[in-house]
């Protein structure tokens, strides 16, 4: 018998499983949904009090444990959604915390402005893409999302406010981009956001056979395109490996499209509300159906041939929310991994230095054949540097690898990619914390710089000198245990 | 994930000994809730017991732990107690938060509050009124919305709330509280059908006559005693029932007591 008392001077929490994106990681937590600033240092306040960490958290889009918090409380920043101010002669906007890309775009794009850099889902959350400095399919042209981010400000967990851009707490402003909400919470950012002629994109699926033609695409069009990103058939062998098809976008010039004021418009963009005739909230049923090794080999090879088609067909245009958020049109597709505990996916993102990049991802995908965990989609990208302090980013290339993950295979999958990682790390390459589920300390250790980790470090103990602010991930990568993979010995 | 569980009903305060399940009775201190607690303790569910009396509330767990086990297999389980008004409402989220936590998760909630203070035939008594209507529907509401935000988040639990026979049709006796238990209907059948796209379901229980504390007063002709409409409550429960009478013959009183046009049923006196 035990009793458990009930005090009214909290604020009000919610208790809920917080899970992640993916579903392969989550925890039971008292979540915290602060509408103001003053709510955030009471929140902190209280947190600290109670001796217990907490976790920051936006709308949950990180494929792993980012925004888990195993250890009791989670801060949850959706309420806290007001576009502050959006500038139509600069494309500049001042934005709440919880504002997502959906929210920004909505704004902007009436007004003449793309959001520079969006992920392939609409949903996340601005701050929760600073932090986790995500990047779209125009990383090779524009950087990351820390790239378009003027200023923000960072409230710490004693309550300090910082305003940091460029000129002023630079600091912070590299660290806590990609920071993983580390070093306090973002309550303010300020974006800027793209002069746009048109609510259309020109597009152009090209169908290429291996992945070395998948790069020379790449790396001849790189300097005109606005957006490059591969698809990739992870179930081709022998001199078709990495085959796949090619999106190439770019924006329309001024003038190019006559009707631009209506396709500006929020209601031009709207994505297809059925697929092939089915309403598209139940068609992830239908990919349940297929989410087997057979079923997806046979959808990436019936793709290549669509490809084929798409191909021939040359430029055309679609919405620029058609384009860039592909992830949006099945909603809930991920429940065609399973919706059953234990069951979900995991994102395997791969990032490697240019020059061994090709030999290296062979390497990768000749390996997860052989042992008989095919990822059931691959994305491709080209990435660039940028100043951020623990970034992902590199002169490189990207491969994105969706494994199913089940309660029988599990084990067996994080010891396969506990082999990846060592290619991975042997080539110089790197991982990326929005979409990673795996990284141990010693795989973190391998591909981040020391001098940037020490740093960090010492800039958390600065911000954070009660290491308030934690995360399942932070305790996973930054633990001091000697595992590559979590979990695996 | 060293310390995150990929399963959400497993949680690190959890007892080390095979249970059933998580269980929660909000309104455990007398009638069918506390019966319900005896029941699923002594089947081997790990049980929370919310209150307003702590006195009770530590006599039923103290008896429980001294109780054996009713199913075979398994111990009893440990009983742990809250003291909460649940027309406290704004305390709801935080005591359910607790509870749940202490519990190292939950897999069933059972609403069982409620009162039913004797009414005069000619009393329109606006503060007795809005007792009734703060206990019966404001805390269940309150209650309910915080399991259905667990429930739903982790896709998994049943919620049971306790209604009333009452709610069927506004009769001549206790206005409010039919109302109050007929807005209770209307609110846990809206939260099945929500609750159902992600595999949590709700159960909807319309006990007749049940001798508890709260009936003493009235003269009710072949009533169950508690401990059976426990029973019966907890086999709903299990067999994902939607509505369910207790005991079961009081479906055909409803269904003719709901049949009768309103010209005729002015004129009874029932």
């Amino acid at each position: 018998m035990s009793r458990s008392q009930t005090n009214n001077s909290s604020a009000s929490s919610s208790y809920e499983y917080v899970e992640s994106w993916g579903m392969n990681a989550g925890a039971h937590s008292h979540v915290l949904r602060p509408h103001s600033v003053e709510a955030i240092r009471e929140a902190f306040a209280e947190a600290t009090a109670s001796g217990r960490k907490l976790g920051l958290r936006g709308t949950g889009c990180s494929y792993g444990d980012a925004s888990i918090n195993s250890e009791g409380l989670s801060l949850d920043l959706t309420q806290m959604n007001q576009i502050l101010s959006f500038d139509a002669s600069t494309g500049i906007a001042d934005l709440e915390a919880g504002v997502t890309i959906e929210q920004l775009w909505k704004r902007s794009l009436p007004q003449g402005y793309w959001p520079k850099v969006v992920s392939g889902t609409m949903f996340p959350t601005v701050a929760g893409a600073a932090a986790m400095n995500i990047h779209g399919k125009n990383n090779f042209r524009v950087g990351t999302f820390g790239d378009n981010v003027l200023e923000f400000d960072l409230v710490l967990p004693s309550g300090e406010m910082r305003t940091c851009n460029r000129e002023q707490n630079t600091d912070l402003f590299h660290a806590a981009i990609g920071g993983l909400g580390m070093l306090g919470c973002f309550s303010r950012l300020r974006l800027q956001t793209k002069r746009v002629h048109s609510g259309k994109v020109r597009v152009r699926g090209e169908s290429v056979r291996n992945l070395a033609a998948m790069m020379a695409y790449f790396e001849a069009e790189k300097g005109r395109a606005d957006y490059l990103v591969g698809w990739v058939d992870c179930f081709a062998g022998g001199d078709g490996m990495g085959r796949g098809l090619v999106h190439d976008a770019e924006y329309l010039a001024e003038g190019e499209d006559s009707e631009a004021e209506q396709t500006m418009q929020v209601a031009y963009q709207q994505l297809p509300g059925s697929i092939l005739g089915f309403p598209k909230g139940e068609v992830w049923r239908f990919l349940r159906l297929i989410n087997n090794p057979w079923g997806m080999r046979l959808l990436n090879a019936l793709k290549q041939q669509a490809g084929r088609v798409e191909g021939h067909e040359g430029w055309h245009e679609q919405s620029h929310a058609g384009f860039n958020f592909l992830l949006d049109f099945v909603p809930n597709w991920k429940f065609a991994y399973g919706r059953k505990p234990g069951h979900g996916l995991i994102q395997y993102q791969v990032f490697l230095p240019a020059d061994v990049a090709h030999d290296t991802f062979l390497e990768i995908l000749g390996l997860c054949q052989r042992q008989g965990h095919v990822p059931f989609l691959g994305v491709f990208k080209r990435h660039r540097p940028d100043p951020f302090w623990m970034t992902h980013s590199l002169d490189g290339w990207s491969m994105a690898m969706d494994f199913k993950v089940t309660p029988t295979n599990r084990m067996d999958l994080w010891q396969v990619c506990d082999q990846l990682t060592r290619i991975v790390l042997d080539a110089g390459g790197k991982f990326y914390f929005a979409k990673d589920s795996l990284m141990g300390h010693e795989a973190m250790v391998r591909a981040f710089p020391e001098a940037r980790r020490e740093a960090f470090l010492a800039l958390k103990r600065e911000t954070d000198p009660g290491g308030l602010l934690e995360t399942d991930l932070w305790r996973r990568i930054f633990a001091s245990n000697s595992s590559l993979t979590d979990g695996v010995a | 994930m060293s310390d995150s569980s990929a399963l959400p009903v497993t949680g690190d305060s959890a007892p080390k000994v095979a249970l059933r399940g998580r269980a929660l009775v909000v309104g455990a201190s007398s009638g069918m809730g506390m019966e319900l607690v005896r029941q699923l303790a002594g089947a081997g569910w790990a049980v929370g017991a919310v209150a307003r009396s702590a006195d009770k509330l530590d006599a039923l767990a103290a008896e429980v732990a001294r109780s054996a086990p009713l199913t075979a297999g398994y111990p009893v389980g440990p009983v742990t107690v809250a003291t909460c008004d649940v027309t406290q409402t704004e305390l709801a989220d935080l005591a359910f938060g607790e509870m749940a936590e202490s519990l190292g998760g939950l897999d069933l909630m059972i609403f069982a509050a409620g009162i039913m203070p004797a009414v005069g035939r000619d009393e329109y008594n606006t503060p007795k009124d809005l007792g009734i209507l703060d206990t019966n529907l404001l805390g269940a509401v309150a209650w309910c919305n915080a399991a259905a935000r667990l429930f739903a988040s982790q896709r998994s639990g049943t919620l049971v709330g306790i209604s009333s026979i009452a709610g069927a049709r506004g009769r001549k006796g206790n206005p409010v509280y039919g109302a109050s238990k007929a807005g209770l209907d209307h609110y846990l059948e809206a939260l099945r059908n929500r609750l159902s796209e992600v595999g949590v379901h709700v159960c909807t229980i319309k006990p007749g006559f049940v001798e508890t504390p709260m009936t003493a007063h009235l003269d009710l002709a072949g009533a169950i005693s508690a401990s059976e409409a426990a029973r019966q409550i907890l086999k709903a429960a299990e067999s994902r029932a939607n509505t369910r009478y207790v005991p079961w013959r009081w479906g055909l009183v409803a269904a003719v007591v709901k049949s009768i046009p309103s010209m005729i049923f002015k004129r009874l006196s029932i």
